[in-house]
């Protein structure tokens, strides 16, 4: 494996706060072409924020980020978005649109401005939409679908924008088992064809199991990163989340588990986990 | 059955591709404003047959060989024309405005008055009423209203923008609030107005009208009109994205501060042309889009050329009625719009509810 090759996302430093509060504080991340992250953290950590950031979604007030070694800044939003994806973590309103209307949108950055889409594009559609299994919705309204099949249609959309970095919010949420699955084995057999992946997963064991590497995040700060076995210890499970967890190799999928057994006893916040943590 | 049978051909339509929508919606509709023109301009009080009328037409655009006599050829190009014209063209602006403004609100019910146009147009006609300056110049009235309602745009959406943060949700609380100011400045001057004579003209121009247009009315107002609606028209992608939210069209590629203040400059100066020599006419920019939709969907691609050909229909129409009715007399077309609108307008929203607790 050569190392010259910059990594597909490059985050330093990134600082953002509305008002008095801090929402990311310095967060440092990169992700190298053809590797899952998972970003980990508990509710109101920065997760959504920081993929908000990196999407170019927000304005930062600090730090900087560079896809493929361009610095994001000399990018225009319609170059960013025709190499990087982002699943929402929700979709509120979607104004009446169907599904394959909704999925065809995705193609907006890959499109000239008089351009109508054409066959190719509807083809690139329906692939997307049959990689997750809501081709047979592609007439309804999103807004007559199900909290899950929604989100697989968004998963949809994001992949037809056949971007290079798809970035997840909380991809799984709203999935029954098989669908968590798939999904997010349809996004790791992706990355191992040379997608770079980012996703905000809030099951630790499935976090362990899809990705290659964890960031766990917490009020704004990075407080760990590497492979998973060095991330999801019993001691930092309980700093970060405040739970008691068990941590095994399951033989079964042979990956790491992770059994929650409560809420961890002597848990005391901040002072403790920062410092657990280094 | 007939209702299923009727759905399943909506989601026809809907399914088809854009181009297929434009050619078959844009030529029913065409054909439709056609017809209902050359209708309008054969009725009054003189009535002209429909042959005789399109013969003018034609030796308008310089085919000759119809027959006609001298005065229908003068009613018709002097006084049923350029009203017929202007008309449409306000349908034309009200019905892509008010498309336009359901997007950028996300919200099926706004109109197009939503920024404060039509209550800035109305303030300017008001006080040019009120201090007497229609009679300055011949075209004082549309000037005054056309001043009034872009200046109101521009306070609404100067407040949204203040703290180079911009809302929707403030600019939808500036309008609500600059909104009530105007009605409270107009129903001022009304009050305090000792002329009855200028109190009727006031009245009048509230009531919104397009009696005895000209076609120095159709020169001042077409040009805004057709390039707001041309402007938005083929912005219309960015704007299906927008109605999905700031954060989503953005990821996807749309430049949303610059997008959105370009969508509603042309709206703005669309519809405050269109108030300018109409006055206001209500609910056109609300039925028509909300209509099509239902039929068409929301694509915008889709939705606003075919809001611009429909509002001019609903426009022409309701105005054909307004000074045919109670002949010799004459109704006001914006009250008419209202008044057959409104109720029309409920007895959608019921049936829809209807609907979606049936899906
Ligand atoms: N506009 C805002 N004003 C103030 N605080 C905000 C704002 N937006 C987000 N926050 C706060 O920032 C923190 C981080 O939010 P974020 O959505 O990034 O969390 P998250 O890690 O994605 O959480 P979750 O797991 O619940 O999705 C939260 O505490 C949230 O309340
Ligand atoms: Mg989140």
């Amino acid at each position: 494996m050569q190392n010259r090759r910059p990594p597909a996302i490059d985050a330093q430093e990134l600082f953002f706060k509305v008002e008095a509060k801090t929402l990311l504080d310095g967060v440092d991340l990169h992700a190298d072409h053809g590797r899952m992250v998972g970003l980990i953290g508990p509710n109101g950590a920065g997760k959504s924020t920081f993929l908000r950031a990196i999407s170019g979604v927000l304005r930062l007030q600090g730090g900087s980020i560079h896809l493929d070694g361009r610095d994001m800044q000399s990018l225009t939003s319609r170059e960013v978005a025709a190499d990087m994806a982002i699943v929402p973590q929700i979709l509120p309103y979607t104004h009446g649109f169907t599904v394959m209307e909704l999925v065809l949108m995705g193609r907006y950055p890959h499109l000239g401005r008089f351009q109508i889409e054409g066959k190719e594009d509807a083809r690139i559609a329906w692939d997307a939409m049959r990689l997750t299994e809501t081709e047979q919705f592609s007439d309804r309204r999103l807004d007559t679908l199900s909290g899950g099949e929604r989100q697989r249609v968004i998963v949809s959309r994001a992949l037809a924008q056949l971007p290079r970095i798809l970035l997840l919010d909380e991809p799984t949420a709203n999935l029954d088992v098989l669908q968590q699955l798939k999904v997010l084995g349809l996004v790791r057999e992706l990355v191992d064809e040379g997608l770079t992946a980012i996703a905000a997963i809030h099951d630790l064991t499935l976090a362990a199991r899809f990705c290659d590497r964890l960031v766990l995040l917490s009020e704004g700060r990075v407080l760990a990163a590497g492979q998973p076995n060095e991330i999801l210890t019993t001691d930092r499970i309980a700093a970060a989340f405040g739970v008691e967890a068990a941590v095994y190799r399951d033989p079964n999928t042979g990956s790491l588990a992770i059994s929650l057994i409560g809420p961890a006893e002597a848990h005391k916040p901040k002072a403790n986990g920062r410092s657990a943590c280094v | 059955m007939l209702r299923v049978a009727a759905l399943s051909r909506i989601e026809v339509y809907r399914r088809a591709g854009v181009s297929v929508r434009l050619v078959l919606g844009g030529g029913v509709l065409s054909l439709l404003i056609l017809a209902c023109a050359l209708v309008s301009l054969s009725l009054g009080p003189v009535g002209i047959p429909v042959s005789h009328v399109a013969s003018v037409i034609l030796a308008l655009l310089g085919i000759d060989g119809g027959e006609f006599s001298r005065t229908e050829q003068l009613v018709i190009e002097q006084i049923r024309l350029p009203r017929i014209v202007v008309g449409a063209a306000v349908g034309m602006a009200l019905g892509v405005s008010g498309a336009t403004m359901q997007g950028l609100f996300r919200n099926p019910m706004a109109d197009p008055g939503i920024i404060g146009v039509s209550a800035g147009g109305a303030v300017g006609a008001v006080a040019a009423i009120a201090l007497g300056a229609t009679g300055l110049f011949f075209l004082a009235l549309p000037t005054f209203a056309f001043v009034g309602a872009i200046s109101a745009t521009f306070l609404v959406y100067g407040i949204a923008a203040v703290g180079g943060h911009f809302s929707m949700a403030t600019l939808l609380l500036a309008g609500v609030a600059v909104n009530a100011f105007l009605g409270a400045i107009v129903s001022a001057i009304i009050i305090l107005l000792p002329d009855n004579e200028a109190l009727r003209e006031i009245l009048f121009w509230l009531a919104g009208g397009l009696d005895s247009r000209s076609w120095e009315h159709v020169r001042i107002s077409v040009p805004l009109i057709f390039g707001g609606a041309a402007v938005i028209t083929l912005m219309a992608r960015d704007l299906n994205l927008l109605t999905l939210g700031d954060d989503e069209a953005r990821s996807m590629g749309v430049r949303v501060g610059y997008m959105r203040t370009v969508l509603m400059t042309a709206a703005a100066l669309a519809t405050g042309a269109a108030v300018a020599v109409s006055g206001t006419i209500a609910f056109v920019g609300l039925v028509t889009p909300h209509i099509l939709r239902l039929v068409l969907g929301p694509d915008h691609r889709v939705l606003i050329p075919m809001s611009a050909i429909g509002g001019a229909i609903f426009v022409v129409v309701a105005d054909t009625f307004a000074r045919t009715v109670i002949q010799p007399a004459e109704f006001r077309v914006g009250v008419l719009t209202a008044f057959v609108g409104a109720p029309f307008f409920i007895l959608l929203l019921i049936k829809n509810k209807r609907q979606a607790y049936s899906l």
